[in-house]
């Protein structure tokens, strides 16, 4: 465990060697990067196995590197922390990176900026491993910052394309607008606390007053929205899918976006001193699973469909958060990377096949062309609607169980609206895409090996996930993440565990078969239905307008706010007031001598001489 | 054992420099060039050496060097360092062999350039270590003159009006400054300038006040604090690139230093009674600079308008008078200075490329010049205080150690992070992203020369951001003494702002 050091060192040793060494590492630059995380990959698993010998209530370790911030009360350290939570995010993090660097070994081949493309992939690595491994608020927010760094950076991979360069800076300033209210939120817990550190925060966060912990379980929850994306920051992602796809895959899906849920989860002690703070996360979550499900429906861009379900997949695990049931929020961030991952990488397989083009009115029967993407990519679907025994079922159904057992009922409801569209989107996307017949002109083959062999180890990880959390209470991650991080007891309410599964997995299956009706069965054109919803569909496949309502409240007023101040305020103003002062003066400067020649000249030269004369003066008294 | 004068060495070496340049022959170009580059690095070398006679352990003034200069009038020469002027020394030092050789294609009239940068390096060193108040205002007034030369000898199409505001603007505040300095001169008995005695001078409340003001302008207009600032864009755009570099990164600091160094000893409690009031303007100016910024197409004006911007954040730090704020506004002067001066060097190396600073003009250079954007990338990341690098350090200090102050403004100047990372990417990608323009295909990446300005500065941002401890042990002891005049002055609130 001392040296977990090497787990966020080897990918940062490989990013810096990729960049200072550039093209020159060109044809080893995926294997070394790859390799990189593989080497962490092993480091946490011996911290795992390091961990798992340890007494239950003995499982946190510090390891201490440097001092960092130091000054008056403020001393903020560079501390890794091995615990129960850092090492299941670690290992989910190198697990799922490294199976995608080694997919974009053959992805990314014959990209002019392929080994910057290893060199950001591995940077992202290290950042998001230097945020879970953080043992205090500070050096979190350093990982916290970086992974929205190598972001931005891979948004805008491919940044001849305006659009690509654009997403990649909305990506950063609109997560930066919640990162601010984190900021404050971490300036706020340092002046009430006296402290930044993990465990001494949460030891005295109890003892809080409740308005001040309710401000600051919000202004850190202001970060996790943007980070998340969820409502209302939420409109970043889908853009976001400007990146290459194995970004989409690990970054917007699988390790990034899941911080939001990590620091809820991490800093549950401050949350829980607020029972307002918590609320609002499951409310914000619960609204966003909905918004976002219905969003994907109107994708007809198989990434953006992806898209969308992760922020309402994320929206899930804020729910599960926000009802304190945090272990279960946990194992749905596994269980999500495994079969998001898979979702993504094999959308990056299609559009590998299909030049680019992943238009899924103008997919459909590639089953028979690429076989092994096709099922694995059905896997992932159905774990995504949450059929048993998949990854999805076991965590999905724990989180409506925990809303409904935590006696918010209405949140229940919502969350299970949500999963039904889910089914529903994930069926018109999957049955578009594979089945039916083709639409499309092309041959397509299907990818080669270093693409699929990642596919079918995540369908492999999404078929038994589940059987690390069977049970909310008694699941291995529960178990593994100890006492703190267990779901709340259950209140009653009126229906048994066994009905609540019964209930939300009928209406998946429901849905998948709904879904098929009208995208697989023939029976129904679906191609006239957007020509019948009208003004509902363009509201749907627009995110319902959250990005004009964004432009138009925000954007374009603020940049007409900034050329009129430039304009006519500062120059017109400011400037001419100053200078008109100036000018006053020097008037009667010029009146009072009568000068008009070289203007610098001439004050310089009766500035000095009324220094001399003074100085003269001065002398002239005291000697 | 006579020590050996750091102080005094370190402040004319490019002095004595500027002199053998002066004395060279006719029209031996690349020889001015390298004797103004030895000078300066020998400076810097010597500016090392200071650092590592400073004992990081013991309080005040240290390396003092005192001598007579007319007796019978008490006029003296006073210089001593401490951990505020410690690092803004290293800075100039560090800087200036940098920005020599970013001229290094300045090819008109090179002899004098090189002697003015050299007499203006001799000019700001000594500003920051002088401690005797004529000797200060002397240096003060003498890195004037070479400035002006700079930028309205080798600027712009616009460069006089641009020297001439330059000139006028901080000449006006001068002369408030030299009343209040003559002022307290008389007011002394036996009269002195010197600094450490006349912070024993009992005044009247209202009289500091007055001489507090006097100070404060002129220190205010060199910042630039708003609304004193519109001097500013115009130097920076019309200056050559090492006028940019120097003026940024060192000139505005001397405002805060000022600031800092005179304000705050001299009359702590009209400082404290003060303190609000200027706060206030600094978070006006951290604001209206950045969203100013926003609005620019000269990339110039647009670092110009950010470093009101950010030297908002240090002046903020400087009237918190908490231990963690005023460590954060010293340490936010140096990162400034890396990394303005780092983005104004940028911009000069992007220009003898393109010869444009519009942004609309520029586009897609990203493909042809990747190391030059990388570079721009980085120094870009540590201006909008991405954590890991040094611009965070000073800026978290200084919210971290305002918030208990006074809430409201610390809250108002974060939310202004957030248009920093707007413009800078913007600008970013309007320089770097995008489609490239025909014209500009055949840009050549970065030179050995250019590298060699470049490398220097990333590897201090990286360093000052990862192990900021050596710059923070030394600066904390002095800005506590600070600290505790003005609070021992007792608090005054003006204009009723404070939160409780």
């Amino acid at each position: 465990m001392d040296l977990i050091w090497l787990v966020p060192l080897l990918p940062l040793a490989g990013s810096v060697a990729l960049m200072l060494a550039g093209k020159r590492l060109r044809p080893v630059a995926g294997g070394l990067a790859s390799a990189t995380v593989a080497g962490s990959f092993v480091v946490s698993i011996v911290a795992l196995v390091d961990l798992l010998g340890l007494p239950a209530g003995d499982r946190t370790h510090v390891v201490h590197l440097w001092d960092w911030l130091a000054a008056g009360a403020l001393n903020v350290s560079v501390d890794l922390r091995v615990d129960t939570l850092s090492v299941v995010m670690a290992l989910t993090v190198t697990g799922v990176g490294f199976l995608i660097h080694v997919y974009s070994l053959d992805y990314m081949h014959g990209d002019p900026r392929y080994t910057r493309f290893f060199a950001y992939l591995n940077l992202f690595v290290f950042f998001m491993l230097t945020l879970v491994l953080a043992n205090n608020f500070v050096l979190m927010y350093v990982g916290w910052e970086g992974v929205g760094l190598c972001s931005y950076l891979l948004i805008s991979f491919w940044f001849e394309k305006k659009s690509a360069a654009d997403a990649g800076k909305k990506a950063f300033v609109v997560t930066r607008v919640g990162d601010t209210g984190m900021l404050i939120g971490l300036i706020l817990l340092f002046s009430t606390l006296g402290t930044l550190d993990f465990d001494r925060a949460f030891e005295l966060a109890p003892a809080m007053p409740e308005g001040t912990a309710t401000a600051i379980a919000l202004l850190l929850f202001a970060g996790a929205v943007g980070k998340s994306a969820q409502l209302p920051l939420s409109n970043w992602l889908p853009d976001a899918m400007e990146g290459p796809t194995p970004v989409s895959a690990l970054i917007h899906a699988a390790t990034m976006v899941t911080a939001g849920v990590y620091l809820v989860v991490r800093a549950h002690p401050i949350f829980e001193a607020s029972q307002i703070a918590l609320f609002v996360v499951a409310i914000v979550g619960t609204i966003t699973a909905l918004y976002a499900a219905t969003a994907a429906l109107g994708q007809d861009d198989l990434k953006r469909v992806l898209a969308y379900s992760t922020i309402s997949q994320l929206g899930f695990m804020f729910l599960a958060a926000g009802v304190g049931a945090y272990a279960v929020a946990i194992f749905h961030l596994v269980a999500h990377a495994f079969f998001k991952a898979l979702l993504f990488l094999g959308a990056g397989s299609v559009m590998h096949a299909m030049d680019g083009d992943i238009d899924v009115r103008r997919l459909g029967g590639l089953r028979r062309d690429m076989p092994i993407t096709a099922w694995t990519f059905v896997i992932g679907a159905l774990a995504l609607a949450g059929l048993p025994p998949l990854a999805g079922f076991f965590s999905k159904d724990q989180i409506l169980s925990a809303a409904y057992g935590g006696g918010r009922v209405a949140l229940w409801v919502v969350a299970l609206g949500a999963a039904a569209f889910t089914a529903f989107y994930i069926a018109r996307a999957t049955l578009l895409t594979f089945f039916g017949e083709p639409r499309h002109q092309r041959t397509p083959h299907e990818s080669p090996v270093l693409m699929t062999a990642p596919l079918m180890v995540l369908a492999g990880l999404t078929l038994v996930g589940g059987l690390l959390g069977v049970s909310a209470s008694d699941g291995a991650i529960a178990r593994f993440l100890g006492e703190g991080f267990a779901a709340a007891e259950h209140h009653g309410g009126g229906l048994g565990e066994g009905t609540l599964i019964a209930i939300a997995t009928s209406i998946s299956i429901l849905m998948l078969v709904a879904g098929w009706w009208v995208y697989g069965s023939g029976r129904v054109d679906w191609t006239t239905i957007r020509g019948q919803l009208g003004g509902l569909h363009t509201a749907v496949a627009r995110g319902w307008f959250l990005d004009d309502l964004y432009d138009r409240t925000v954007v374009r007023p603020g940049r007409r706010a900034a050329d009129v101040l430039a304009r006519s305020v500062d120059q017109g103003v400011i400037d001419r007031g100053i200078t008109g002062i100036g000018r006053g003066f020097a008037g009667l400067a010029r009146v009072g001598r009568g000068v008009q020649t070289g203007f610098v000249r001439s004050y310089a030269l009766v500035f000095l001489l009324g220094v001399v004369g003074i100085l003269l003066y001065v002398a002239a008294r005291f000697q | 054992m006579k020590v050996f004068p750091w102080l005094s060495v370190v402040t004319f070496v490019p002095l004595a420099g500027a002199a053998v340049v002066l004395v060279l022959p006719k029209g031996r170009d690349a020889l001015y060039r390298w004797v103004a580059l030895v000078a300066s690095v020998a400076t810097f070398v010597i500016a090392l050496g200071m650092l590592g006679a400073y004992d990081a352990q013991a309080r005040g003034f240290q390396l003092l060097e005192r001598a007579t200069w007319v007796e019978s009038l008490n006029f003296r020469y006073v210089l001593g360092v401490d951990g505020i002027s410690l690092f803004l020394v290293l800075l100039t030092a560090f800087l200036m062999p940098l920005a020599i050789l970013a001229s290094w294609k300045v090819d008109r009239g090179v002899r004098y350039f090189m002697v003015a940068m050299l007499v203006l390096e001799t000019a700001m060193v000594g500003s920051f270590l002088a401690l005797d108040l004529l000797l200060f205002f002397f240096f003060f007034e003498a890195l004037l003159f070479p400035m002006y030369l700079i930028i309205g000898g080798w600027g712009g199409e616009r460069r006089v009006y641009a020297a001439l505001k330059f000139f006028l603007f901080t000449m006006a505040g001068s002369a408030f400054l030299f009343v209040a300095i003559l002022f307290l001169y008389f007011r002394a008995d036996p009269h002195t300038f010197d600094l450490v005695e006349l912070q024993g001078l009992a005044l009247p409340a209202v009289t500091a006040r007055w001489l507090f003001l006097a100070f404060f302008v002129a220190f205010a207009v060199k910042v630039p604090l708003f609304p004193l600032h519109t001097w500013l864009p115009d130097a920076h755009t019309e200056a050559p690139t090492a006028g940019s570099v120097i003026l940024a990164a060192v000139l505005l600091k001397i405002g805060v230093y000022g600031l800092l160094r005179f304000n705050l000893s001299l009359f702590p409690e009209a400082s404290a009674y003060f303190r609000t009031f200027v706060m206030v303007l600094a978070v006006i100016g951290i604001v209206y600079g950045a969203i100013l910024a926003l609005a620019q197409r000269d990339v110039k004006r647009l670092v110009a308008y950010s470093s009101v911007s950010h030297l908002g954040f240090c002046v903020l730090g400087t009237f918190a008078f908490t231990t963690e704020a005023m460590t954060g506004g010293v340490i936010q002067m140096v990162n400034h200075g890396l990394s303005t001066g780092a983005l104004f060097l940028l911009v000069g190396m992007l220009y003898e490329r393109t010869h444009t600073r519009d942004l609309d003009q520029l586009g897609g250079l990203g493909t042809v010049t990747p190391a030059l954007a990388g570079f721009l990338l980085v120094v870009s990341l540590s201006s909008l205080a991405l954590p890991g690098l040094n611009g965070f350090v000073g800026e978290f200090l200084v919210l971290i150690g305002t918030f208990p102050v006074h809430r409201a403004l610390t809250v108002v100047a974060t939310v202004a992070i957030v248009l920093t990372a707007l413009y800078l990417l913007w600008a970013f990608q309007r320089i770097m992203h995008g489609p490239l323009r025909a014209e500009q295909v055949r840009h050549p990446d970065l030179s050995i020369r250019e590298y060699a300005i470049l490398v220097p500065i990333v590897a201090a941002i990286v360093f000052v951001g990862l192990f900021p401890k050596p710059l923070l042990d030394r600066i904390e002891p002095s800005v506590e003494d600070a600290a505790r005049t003005v609070q021992d002055a007792g608090p005054a609130p003006a204009l009723g702002l404070e939160v409780p």
